[in-house]
């Protein structure tokens, strides 16, 4: 019986856990040397590292960095004894192409610059606002600008304001991060203008436009309910950026024309043909602007764009643009309007089922056909505009997939609590389904990002296929293979990399499960 | 025991409820309902598992949509009208039985949210409101946490402070403490039978009997969507007339 009776007099103390279990004895062996299986697996690694490594690291080390051809470097190679091999790394004196494109040498500092005013505008929204990371990421941008102003032997005149406007920066990040947002939100106009050049007031037009089309969007919904006012709104839209009224003139003019005289037709619309000059506003307005102020800077045509400028290009602007209008097509996919689920439904498996190279063909040859006669776009917005698109309809699935797993609890206690179905998507839904999809959209990005690759298949010069070629073309360079690949490699693995350690930096800051 | 002599009646009527039918397809959930609930009343619904007393206080919200018979909620009929329904729910506040805070905002956060948004009440004053609720269900040390890390009595308990912070007329019960470990349903009790006694019109579905018997005035019996015996506490417990209620009373008051 008193084997069944304890009772403890006294509790026991913690104690420190034996050297096995402890530092890298213990981290070796639970990772490296955990069973006999592991452990052949372990040497067998090292062995395969060793080989791979002795053979491409003498290669990449010995490099030629100072040559004026790939036939100086060959000989220089040759000097150094029978068998010295080593890469070519003089053709990345070309450095320049790989990253500006043909962009006018003399008007770098105008990519750069964007560069580092899109760092400056992403900070506060990386961070939200939080106020050291913002600042070193301004402060941080700001530096590496200036140094990188002097190396291209801008203007000390120059030098000085970007300090001085950097500095500026820096001291807002650190007194009212949140301000920043100014900056991303002015950014878009302030990016084109400095990449494109011509008028300011081009820029500010867009966006005076867009903001209009905004607030009376925003203004009317809650007056004359959500259609009226769409329609409203892109009619703003409509007759801020193209010419609705010529375009209904001649399909009139078209339809009279089957019954009618050319003559009679003319005359019947004389009355009204003054109206043709009245739309688009927009070139109105910046016309104006321009007259009364002219700030302009020298204009850089589409066609000098290459490189990774161009990839930056299109991926920036095609990432931040398709995770609205994912959200919004996920949002749809699961709305209760049939019509609205249709579209959503429709527009997703239509992108979702043809190929990239197939919207970039679209955008190159026959967007044009569908657009009315006098709009002219730009074959760089054509194709950021398809590739919006197609990433849109990935995010758009990644989304509904964040969506789907929340419980139905939280959508019933945001009902229950009185929240209209936009205030429950943006405060309780989206929050929660988005956190969710982040592992999701950041690597939907990190594949758009690459596949800005492809516009080389229209004849943009994107830095993997376009530029390397023109350098190959140049009778110095040619034949040399491995080093541009890997140069372009490892400028995108930089940024690839950085976005995903970013994301796992987000998981962790918005974790509150505490499981 | 809950201090009776405050709990008032009064004959305004808070919550209509006539002939009322609900279907999920084919299946018909809810059989000619009729209720009325005056203001004050503390009613406690029960039934086996089935029996459509979640769908029924559910319809009283609109979470479940009715397909016949007519909800009126403080003088307003609860139609397609999306005005309305968001006029009811902003009024009737809901306790889940999973508590379904917001687990990405803190506790505060989770209770100053909606009286901010739908009743456009200042950050500040909202704030008040809120420390004052979570000092009444006596966990205003935990205002800057987040759901995940409390208990889930705590959980519960917040979740009515909540919903009490959009001051609501009527509070809705869906089997509080159904989720609850045994130590913990007491203070999400305790906290029901305080609401009870400052005059809060409540319909709760709960199977915790002695809640019945201290707070309600009328104990609702329902089986297969329809309400087979309703009744004070006292007769229901110590008389009840069907022998469907003297069954499953005894199948849950038997262990």
């Amino acid at each position: 019986m008193s084997d069944s009776s304890f009772i403890r007099s006294e509790m026991l103390q913690p104690q420190i856990p034996p050297v096995s279990e402890r530092g890298i004895v213990k981290w070796l062996r639970e990772n490296l040397f955990s069973g006999w299986l592991n452990s052949i697996l372990t040497i067998l690694a090292l062995v395969a590292l060793y080989f791979a490594l002795s053979n491409s690291l003498p290669w990449v080390l010995n490099g030629v960095w100072d040559a004026g051809s790939l036939n100086d470097c060959r000989a220089i190679l040759a000097a150094r004894g029978e068998d010295a091999v080593g890469a070519c790394w003089a053709v990345l004196s070309r450095w320049n192409q790989f990253i500006y494109g043909f962009y006018p040498v003399e008007l770098y500092w105008r990519p750069t610059l964007a560069a580092a005013l899109l760092i400056v505008a992403l900070a506060p929204v990386l961070y939200f606002g939080l106020r050291r990371p913002t600042t070193y990421m301004t402060g941080g941008i700001g530096l590496l600008l200036l140094l990188s102003l002097f190396g291209l032997k801008t203007d000390t005149w120059h030098i000085g304001l970007a300090a001085a406007v950097f500095g500026a920066l820096t001291a807002v990040a650190w007194l009212l991060p949140k301000k920043l947002l100014y900056v991303t939100l002015a950014f878009p106009g302030i990016g084109f203008w400095l990449l494109w050049g011509g008028s300011a007031w081009g820029p500010v037009a867009v966006m005076i436009g867009l903001g209009l089309v905004g607030a009376l969007a925003l203004w009317t919904i809650p007056r004359i309910g959500m259609i009226l006012a769409a329609l409203l709104a892109a009619l703003l839209f409509l007759s801020w950026f193209m010419d609705p009224i010529s375009s209904v003139l001649d399909f009139f003019g078209m339809i009279l024309g089957w019954v009618l005289a050319p003559e009679t037709v003319a005359s019947i619309l004389r009355p009204v043909a003054g109206l043709r000059d009245l739309l688009p506003l927009q070139p109105h307005v910046s016309g104006g602007l321009q007259s009364l102020l002219p700030v302009s800077l020298e204009q850089v045509d589409s066609d000098q764009f290459g490189g990774f400028l161009l990839a930056f290009v299109i991926g920036v602007t095609a990432i931040s643009a398709s995770l609205p209008i994912g959200i919004v097509l996920a949002l749809g996919r699961r709305s209760d309007m049939p019509l609205v689920k249709m579209i959503c439904v429709g527009f997703i498996e239509f992108v979702r089922g043809v190929p990239l190279i197939t919207m970039l063909f679209t955008a190159s040859l026959l967007l044009q056909y569908f657009l009315p006669p006098q709009t002219n776009f730009d074959l760089i917005l054509r194709v950021i505009i398809l590739v919006t698109l197609f990433a849109a309809a990935y995010i758009a699935e990644v989304v509904r997939g964040g969506l789907a797993a929340l419980p139905r609890g939280q959508y019933e206690a945001a009902d229950a609590l009185g929240l209209d179905y936009w205030q429950a998507q943006r405060l309780i839904i989206l929050p929660q389904a988005l956190k969710i999809s982040i592992p999701g959209i950041v690597s939907s990005f990190i594949g758009l990002f690459k596949d800005t690759t492809l516009v080389a298949l229209v004849g943009l010069a994107d830095p993997l296929q376009g530029i390397r070629k023109i350098v190959l073309a140049d009778t110095d360079w040619k034949g040399i293979y491995w080093e541009p690949f890997i140069f372009v490699g490892c400028i995108f693995f930089v940024v690839c990399f950085s976005m995903s350690r970013y994301s796992m930096y987000l998981e962790q800051k918005l974790k509150t499960d505490h499981r | 025991m809950a201090n009776a002599a405050k709990m008032t009646v009064t004959d305004e009527v808070a919550i209509q409820i006539t002939a009322m039918n609900k279907w999920y397809g084919q299946f018909h959930v809810l059989r000619d309902i009729n209720i009325t609930v005056n203001r004050g009343e503390r009613i406690v619904i029960c039934g086996p598992s089935g029996s459509g007393k979640s769908t029924l206080i559910r319809c009283i919200n609109r979470l479940e949509e009715h397909q016949q018979g007519q909800i009126v909620v403080d003088g307003t009929e609860l139609t397609n009208d999306l005005k309305n329904i968001d006029k009811v729910r902003s009024e009737v506040g809901m306790v889940f039985q999973h508590f379904n805070l917001f687990p990405h905002l803190t506790i505060l956060e989770n209770l100053t949210l909606a009286p901010i948004w739908v009743r456009k009440v200042p950050k500040k004053e909202a704030e008040e409101t809120a420390m004052y609720f979570l000092q009444k269900v006596k966990i205003p040390e935990q205002a800057h946490k987040y759901p995940g890390q409390l208990s889930g009595g705590q959980q519960q308990r917040v979740a009515i402070a909540r919903s009490l912070c959009m001051k609501p007329r009527i509070m809705l019960f869906d089997e509080p403490t159904s989720a609850l470990d045994p130590e913990m349903i007491k203070e999400v009790l305790d906290t029901m039978i305080s609401l009870a006694e400052d005059g809060m019109t409540m319909i709760c579905v709960t199977h915790e009997m002695g809640f019945a018997q201290a707070v309600a005035n009328r104990v609702i019996f329902m089986d297969q969507g329809q309400i087979v015996e309703q009744n004070e506490p006292k007769e229901f417990f110590n008389n009840p007339k069907s022998d469907r209620t003297k069954l499953f009373l005894s199948q849950i008051l038997g262990h």
